[in-house]
């Protein structure tokens, strides 16, 4: 299992250019490969949600998929979210609102969000709740984490649409 | 304008949300991979591991020198167990570590560890508390008769007697299933050596890395400053990782032997088989009551699976001892007698998780008041302002202080904010339509802040409690409060920071807090017990008056003034009165560089050092949740959820909502959803987080949190802990509210979760159709 092949995974808008075994799911390729850590992996299983990113601007769980599956698709991840020393909206609503404690399950609820509002700004609140139950947090109780959304929600508007960015 | 009291954003996460955060597995990257060989069996003899040719493995044989695990209580009724790091010549449950093996990736790992032949003579096994405590079962440990660990006794003179005379004995039988902390990290070790001085830093995922240093320099047997134990950004632990990961051993251990840098990354099914599980408890309790709902005397038989060894350094007793000392909770009752036993099994061993205990003790008191109150045709809520303590300090019979709480005014104020009358009428309406709606409540204690004190009670050998607190002014006027507790997402930093801010007429970003490293930190234990805000922050406040009283002196020396005169604010030290002043930041420099000037902080410059020991503090709540149980299906939605709670003065609100909220997430959980399941071979079925039913934001509801602000002279700076609070209250109010729902078919809940399957087998056995007719 240790033939490695090489592939060019597009990530916020950067080409990495990596050799990976066919089994490495995307998920270790973007942490180990590339070295970008704010994908988080919290079950490997693809239940918990911490390991979302975008593919094609679609939430996507980077721990269900190998990495050669996705060359060409353009891959968003938090560390693409903040421009030029500005913080996201979603980001600065989470912070704002105390959308997380320690952490680990902030990136994957970013993404997710940063996908469901993008795709469907005016989303209603049902569908909404609904849409992020897709992921796990173990220390807000999701109170505060709908909070922030909900708030980002309006901002968002404003902030340019990041396309494979 | 006081910092407490501010909803201050926290400073911890601007780093976390752009995913910068540093947790351990983010700092292992191009570390070798270490990979454990668990036990398949439960119980057995190992006759053989033997790895592939040319993989090193290691095992407990080439564990010589290692000491074996074996905390302790110092009384009379503990057995102490010693716990080989990775099994010898037994095995104790599935999960358990038997060998290990290292790989240039963690794929590679895994195949290898794929790879080792493990031969294990299979027998006879115990799982659950009747099974170990029949008179045939075998023993989990030679040492060990009747596979009890602990056997505590409680008693007052007159309990007998008061069962005798009492007018209504309520009787329940309570049951709380297994449940795992299930930190959305899962544990992990990086063990590096330093080539120059052999040192090794080992990056944990740990609540409390003091202690990690010393539990593993004494198993190998090395001084402690030989290893340096960093906690960095920590994914949740919630009790779990408060105790030593024997892992965390091995990768020192491992590291110091072939001289390497390796990491342990725990993978979820790890995690939910063999890190720490919680809860297993069996509780039978006896009420006597007179005729006006006084509860006369209490009466329990408690019984804990603590699985198959002892936590460090906490012990198996973490869960009975809690329990027996606090069953009785807020109510006043005089004559209480309980025996708590830690009952060993083939199982995954326990560690402290939210609450340890009180989620399920609390359950179990709160059903009985509301199945005392239905027996004798009392309200419920009167029967418990019947029985609820009034006078403080209140000492229990079994010696507990509680200071100052608002127990009756937290009830009162839920019961109004629900308006129980209101749903009364609703509740009759929609039974009479099929529907089942349900209102419970839950009233608790939440002993907060204890220090040694109430540890030494419980005679550990390890005894932890106080925290210290080191303050530096450096020469730009910035202070570093370098802290022995280690915080796992709480925003300690920022709620210490605001303190300190106050006490030192600062703003709180000039002010840094460091934790979790043991190079840069004074010795300390950590975040459990809801005990940082009020013991960490004590000894911050101690701290900052003395360093306050050294920033006075400097700027009284170049101000012409007494130091008593001074009054710092806003960054400014002042003549008191006057408009003669200095920035702080000028009087730091000049301390540093003119220090000649100022004699009388020639021994310690512009740094101080407190340390806090309290005896304790409790926190209280009322918790009401307003549910439905589709008696067809057996599924409970939680319609309102709504808190009365008193942690006294808030450093911020919003850190202390976001605790509860957390904590009543994990409590709703615990009521309905979360079980570890094992099958009758002792292997767990409930491996994965699709098996394992952590609830998403669908199943939590909001919740209206109110506030009431008792200030207790108990805590220096008159804050009560909060940590454990939510997931303490949620369980029984929840269970409350279901039983509630169930009154016409006659079903009283004593069991948790409370999941669908259970709800229809209740209504069931009642007698119910799945139309909803009552029997």
């Amino acid at each position: 299992m240790t033939e490695r092949i090489e592939i060019t995974l597009r990530v916020n808008g950067e080409p990495h250019r990596i050799a990976v075994e066919p089994r490495r799911t995307l998920a270790d390729a973007l942490r180990e490969d590339c070295g970008l850590t704010g994908t988080h992996l919290g079950c490997e299983h693809g239940v918990c949600g911490a390991c979302t990113v975008l593919l094609d601007n679609r939430p996507v769980r980077s721990c269900l998929m190998f990495a050669v599956q996705a060359e060409g698709t353009p891959i968003r991840t938090v560390e693409g979210l903040a421009r030029d020393g500005r913080l996201h909206p979603l980001q600065q609503a989470f912070w704002d609102h105390h959308g997380l404690q320690c952490g680990f399950c902030t990136p994957g609820f970013l993404m997710l969000a940063v996908g469901v509002l993008e795709a469907n700004p005016e989303i209603g609140a049902a569908e909404l709740r609904e849409a992020l139950s897709s992921n796990l947090c173990r220390c807000t109780g999701y109170q505060n984490i709908l909070k922030a959304v909900r708030a980002a929600a309006a901002d968002m508007s404003a902030w340019p649409k990041s396309g494979d960015r | 304008m006081s910092w407490v009291g501010r909803n201050l954003p926290r400073y911890e996460d601007p780093v976390l949300v752009q995913g910068r955060g540093r947790y351990v597995a983010d700092l292992a990257r191009g570390a070798r991979a270490l990979r454990f060989v668990r036990s398949p069996v439960a119980r057995g003899r190992i006759l053989r591991v033997e790895a592939p040719p040319g993989v090193r493995i290691i095992t407990a044989a080439s564990l010589g020198g290692v000491k074996r695990l074996c905390p302790r209580l110092l009384r009379p009724d503990f057995v102490a167990i010693e716990q080989p790091l990775l099994a010898a010549e037994r095995v104790t449950y599935v999960g358990e570590p038997i060998a290990a093996v290292i790989a240039e990736t963690a794929a590679e790992a895994e195949d290898l560890a794929e790879a080792v032949t493990v031969q294990i003579a299979p027998e006879e096994a115990v799982f659950d508390i009747a099974s170990a405590l029949a008179p045939s079962a075998p023993r989990v440990h030679e040492a060990a008769a009747e596979n009890t660990l602990i056997d505590a006794h409680h008693a007052t003179a007159g309990v007998d007697a008061a069962f005798a005379g009492a007018y209504a004995v309520v009787e329940l039988d309570f049951v709380s299933r297994r449940q795992s902390a299930m930190p959305l990290e899962a544990c992990g070790a990086l063990a590096a050596v330093d080539a120059a001085s052999g040192r090794v830093t080992l990056t944990v995922s740990t609540q409390a890395p003091h202690m990690m240093r010393t539990a593993i320099a004494d198993l190998l047997g090395i001084p402690e400053s030989e290893l340096r134990v960093i906690a960095p950004d920590v994914g949740g632990g919630f009790g779990q990782k408060v105790a030593l990961v024997p892992e965390y051993a091995i990768a020192v251990w491992a590291a110091r032997h072939y001289g390497c840098t390796l990491a342990w990354i725990e993978d979820r099914l790890e995690n939910l088989t063999a890190a720490f599980h919680s809860r297993d408890q069996h509780l039978r309790v006896r009420g006597a009551f007179d005729r006006d709902g006084r509860l006369r005397a209490l009466d329990a038989d408690i019984r804990c699976n603590v699985g198959a060894y002892s936590a460090y350094p906490v012990t198996c007793g973490v869960e009975p001892l809690m329990a027996l000392a606090e069953l009785p909770g807020p109510y006043d009752v005089r004559e209480y007698r309980a025996r708590a036993r830690a009952v060993a099994t083939n199982t995954c061993p326990m560690a402290p998780y939210r609450g340890v205990s009180r989620p399920v003790i609390t359950a179990a008191m709160e059903r009985l008041m509301d199945m005392a109150a239905l027996r004798l045709g009392l309200d419920a809520l009167e029967l418990r302002r019947r029985n609820l303590m009034t006078a403080f300090p209140y000492t229990t019979t079994t010696g507990l202080v509680h200071d100052e709480g608002t127990y009756r005014e937290a009830m009162d104020a839920a019961a109004q904010l629900v308006d129980v009358a209101g749903f009364r009428d609703r509740q009759a309406a929609a039974r009479r339509a099929g529907r089942y709606l349900g209102i419970g409540f839950s009233v608790f204690a939440e002993r907060t802040g204890y220090g040694t004190p109430a540890f030494a009670a419980r005679k550990m050998e390890i005894t932890p409690g106080f925290e210290r607190v080191e303050l530096a002014m450096d020469p730009s006027g910035f202070v570093e409060a370098r802290i022995g507790s280690s915080p796992h997402g709480q925003g300690l930093k920022t709620t210490l920071a605001q303190l300190l801010a106050d006490e030192l007429g600062l703003a709180p970003d000039g002010i840094r807090v460091i934790a979790g490293d043991t190079d840069r930190t004074p010795y300390g234990w950590g975040t459990f017990a809801s005990r940082s805000a009020v013991i960490a922050g004590g000894a911050c406040r101690l701290a900052a008056a003395i360093l306050r009283r050294r920033v006075a002196e400097v700027a009284g020396e170049m101000l012409e003034a007494a130091a008593g005169d001074i009054e710092i604010n806003d960054g400014r030290a002042r003549v008191r009165g006057t408009d003669m002043a200095v920035a702080v930041r000028d009087l730091a420099r000049a301390a540093y560089h003119q220090s000649h000037r100022f004699p009388a902080i020639a021994d310690t410059g512009l740094s101080a050092v407190a340390t806090y020991d309290p005896a304790g503090t409790f926190s209280n709540a009322c918790h009401v949740a307003l549910v439905e149980v589709d008696i067809a299906t057996g599924q409970v939605t939680i319609e309102r959820y709504a808190i009365v709670e008193d942690a006294g003065i808030l450093i911020n609100p919003m850190i202390v909502e976001g605790q509860i909220q957390g904590g009543v997430a994990q409590g709703i959980a615990n009521a309905l959803f979360e079980e570890i399941v094992y099958d009758s071979g002792g292997n767990i079925l409930t491996g994965s987080l699709a098996d394992y039913l952590v609830p998403t934001m669908t199943e939590i509801p909001e919740l209206e949190i109110h506030h009431l602000e008792t200030v207790t002279e108990a805590s220096v700076t008159g804050v009560k802990g909060v940590g454990e609070g939510g997931a303490i209250g949620a369980p029984a109010a929840v269970l409350n509210a279901v039983s509630d729902a169930l009154v016409p078919f006659g079903v009283q809940i004593g069991e948790m979760p409370i999941t669908p399957q259970r709800i229809r087998q209740l209504l069931r056995e009642a007698g119910a159709s799945c139309e909803g007719e009552a029997a």
